[in-house]
């Protein structure tokens, strides 16, 4: 069987230990959780998990159904990547020295549509939001000329077609 | 009520929900609880137990008799570590519980203060909910949330943790309102209407239907719907080991027990049925064996309260959502009254082989050692099918559970999912107290008895009648039977040398004896069975007698083992 990466939408409760109650689903089935982000969701005091992992079509049936089973999980849903809009933040802090001796940086950062966070005497920090393929090939072409350091977010997403919530919250 | 403190409250919430009954052990978090349970004795009866795993077992003895929420109350710690193993098995067995435990200060919370220990942490993967009550103001609330969550839908354990300082903290405005809606939690699953009129078809259409039953008739006190449906689909029927008693043993179509060590005809036939009818079970692994070759010529209907547990671990062809007692309800007007006659007398047919390759030989055994399965006999010659058994974990679990009689609901305690040894004694006290009138049989190995030996003492002392029966072979029974049959003979670490198990008893000042010789088995059983007050009764039998039939695990059900 094949794996695919499947995002899970979870909204929850806001309630303390929540996040533990979630990961150790994953942890009791020894299943690597590619990404996790959490906040608050377009509903006041609702949060919303997204969760990015690589299983197969029968495993993400059943992670989804024990995570929906907990009793502060108001609803989960899972969605192939054709089936979201999602995106990922990276940060790259660059040596302030490289911007200015190496011209060939500020064309890396001009067409990779990236933009300039900060600039600081010593460091300078750029941010770009997109695929993963988009952060990572940012990534490549900064890697030669010294990253201080780099920090990709966990996937955001939306679905394309609507997850009805509010009917659970009656 | 003004003014109360959250330790009160903590006992009023309690006696709202109608407890009159807790298992536990005290210690410096959960004092002041324990302060007002003194205040409190006449409303709430305090079992003071030897060890906190104990006092889960007894609540899930007491919860498993009585159909109630068992409760369980410790300190933090190793009082609240103490609860884990209980925990997990009610968890697994899906058995209403609250536990309560005392947690250090919030103010020390993350300190590694003395006793503190991460209970919320540590029970999340084995409770159904647990919460950590930090302000007295809390308790009224969470408890009826406790209760609500434990007892609904599929039951199961709930862990309140509460600091010191809350149930010290006063409360000037405690009002106690049940709970019966969490917004975020469905109880029960709606049903489908056409998932109803499909699995009805597909019943009134199978030639060689099979019904597979588990605990979830009992929990859902749907045993009359369900008696009256297979007596009008005239399904032979099977149970698991949890279902076990939900009807009366000798129903005419009750074909037997499932699983590792069930009867041989249901195992076979469950390949052979044209249709498979599961009701309030899981297809837990110990009963379908290699799942690539379990009942793949059956289509499947599954009556299921968890929706979880569709497709889990088998895929089916119709689900039926919802509570079963509902569900069975609605199908039984669509069922056209059958009589599948021949094909059960298929299930009698190789019933009679195993009758006569393993019943017989054991049950009605006439020489040599003791069997088992004679104690069993005794027991039920005695008995008359009316008391509750509770079993431990090992040969004589299986043994008890194949040769039982029982003729009432809510008869059959046992750790089915988790297989705790120490289960039974605590469970049997538990059993006993949520049901007093009825008679308590508790049937344990002897390494399983000594890993609770000590709640002899809560015996004694709550004076609770249980009958105790050692079934002693001197080994670790199921582990030998494994290792004589898969590990050529290579008894590591199984043989037992045992203490005086009657002298213990009588250190207990619990009356008791040995029997060894077959024809004194009876006359023992009935002088046990005659005395008013808890008794133990060792049997001395055969040491290295094995549990047959038997499926080796990873085998298919087809390929059951006779010897
Ligand atoms: C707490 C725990 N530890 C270990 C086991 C593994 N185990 C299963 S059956 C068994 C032997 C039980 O021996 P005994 O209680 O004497 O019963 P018998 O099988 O002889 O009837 C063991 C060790 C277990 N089920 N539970």
């Amino acid at each position: 069987m094949n794996n695919t990466n499947y995002t899970i939408s979870i909204y929850t409760e806001n309630n303390v230990g929540l996040l533990n109650r979630i990961s150790a689903i994953f942890l009791k089935r020894h299943i690597n959780i590619n990404s996790i982000t959490c906040s608050e969701s377009e509903i006041s005091n609702v949060y919303r998990f997204i969760i990015v992992v690589n299983v197969n079509d029968l495993q993400i049936l059943k992670l989804v159904r024990q995570i929906e089973k907990q009793i502060e999980v108001i609803a989960a849903f899972f969605h192939t990547d054709d089936e979201t809009i999602f995106l990922e933040t990276a940060l790259y802090k660059v040596k302030s020295k490289s911007l200015f001796e190496e011209r060939q940086i500020q064309n890396i950062i001009k067409e990779s549509r990236a933009n300039m966070v900060t600039v600081k005497p010593d460091f300078f920090v750029i941010e770009k939001t997109g695929w993963r393929d988009e952060t990572e090939d940012l990534y490549q072409k900064l890697k030669p000329y010294g990253l201080l350091q780099f920090v990709r977010s966990g996937r955001i997403s939306v679905s394309k077609k609507s997850m009805e919530i509010s009917k659970f919250l009656k | 009520m003004k003014n109360i403190s959250g330790a009160e409250a903590v006992i009023r919430s309690l006696i709202s929900e109608g407890v009159d009954v807790l298992f536990g052990y005290p210690g410096g978090a959960i004092m002041p609880v324990y302060d007002e349970l003194y205040k409190f004795e006449k409303e709430i009866n305090h079992i003071l137990v030897r060890h906190e795993q104990g006092a889960t077992h007894a609540a899930q003895g007491y919860a498993r008799s009585s159909g109630k929420v068992g409760v369980a109350i410790a300190t933090s710690g190793p009082g609240a570590t103490n609860l884990v193993t209980g925990i997990a098995d009610a968890q697994i067995d899906s058995t209403p519980m609250v536990c309560i435990t005392g947690q250090v200060a919030t103010y020390l919370l993350g300190s590694d203060a003395f006793q503190e220990t991460d209970i919320i942490g540590i029970s999340t993967p084995v409770t159904k909910w647990n919460y950590q009550i930090t302000k007295a103001s809390e308790i009224a609330e969470i408890f009826a949330k406790a209760f609500f969550i434990a007892k609904s839908g599929r039951p199961g354990p709930v862990l309140i943790d509460i600091t010191k300082d809350a149930q010290f903290e006063m409360v000037d405005n405690f009002k106690y309102k049940k709970c019966n809606k969490v917004r975020s939690y469905i109880s029960i699953p709606e049903t489908d209407s056409k998932s109803i009129s499909d699995a009805a078809a597909l019943i009134n259409k199978s030639k060689k239907p099979f019904i597979v039953w588990g605990q979830g008739v009992i929990l859902g006190n749907a045993e009359k719907e369900f008696t009256e449906f297979i007596d009008k689909s005239g399904i032979p029927s099977a149970w698991t080991i949890l279902g076990l008693s939900a009807i009366p043993t000798d129903h005419p179509l009750n074909v037997g027990m499932l699983g590792m060590h069930g009867n041989y005809g249901p195992n076979k036939l469950t390949n052979e049925c044209d249709l498979l009818i599961a009701i309030g079970m899981r297809f837990d692994d110990r009963v379908t064996g290699d799942l690539k070759t379990y009942a793949r010529q059956a289509k499947i209907i599954h009556f299921e309260i968890d929706p979880a547990e569709i497709n889990k671990n088998v895929k089916v062809d119709v689900p039926v959502l919802g509570d079963v007692k509902k569900t069975l309800k609605k199908i039984l007007p669509k069922i056209i009254k059958k009589n599948h006659s021949s094909w059960i007398e298929k299930f009698r047919e190789l019933n009679k082989i195993e009758f006569k390759k393993v019943i017989d030989t054991e049950y009605n055994k006439t020489s040599g050692g003791l069997s088992m399965a004679e104690v069993i006999k005794s027991i039920n010659q005695n008995t008359n099918g009316e008391s509750i058994l509770v079993t431990d974990v090992g040969q004589h679990q299986m043994v008890a559970c194949r040769y039982t009689k029982f003729n009432k609901s809510k008869s059959n305690i046992t750790s089915g999912g988790l297989g705790t040894m120490g289960f039974a004694l605590p469970a049997a006290l538990g059993a006993k107290i949520g049901d007093q009138k009825r008679e308590v049989i508790a049937v344990i190995g002897d390494g399983g008895f000594q890993m609770t030996i000590q709640e002899l003492g809560t015996i004694f002392q709550t004076k609770a009648a249980v009958k105790i029966i050692i079934l002693n072979n001197n080994f670790l029974g199921m582990v030998r039977q494994w290792q004589q049959l898969f590990f050529e003979k290579r008894y590591a670490s199984t043989e037992m040398i045992n203490p005086d198990f009657v002298a213990i008893a009588k250190g207990y000042f619990i009356e008791s004896s040995k029997v060894s010789i077959r024809e004194n088995l009876n006359k023992e059983i009935i002088k046990m069975l005659n005395h008013d007050g808890p008794y133990l009764l060792e049997v001395i039998i055969e040491k290295e007698e094995n549990v047959f039939p038997m499926i080796p695990t990873g085998s298919s059900v087809a390929d059951i083992r006779l010897e």
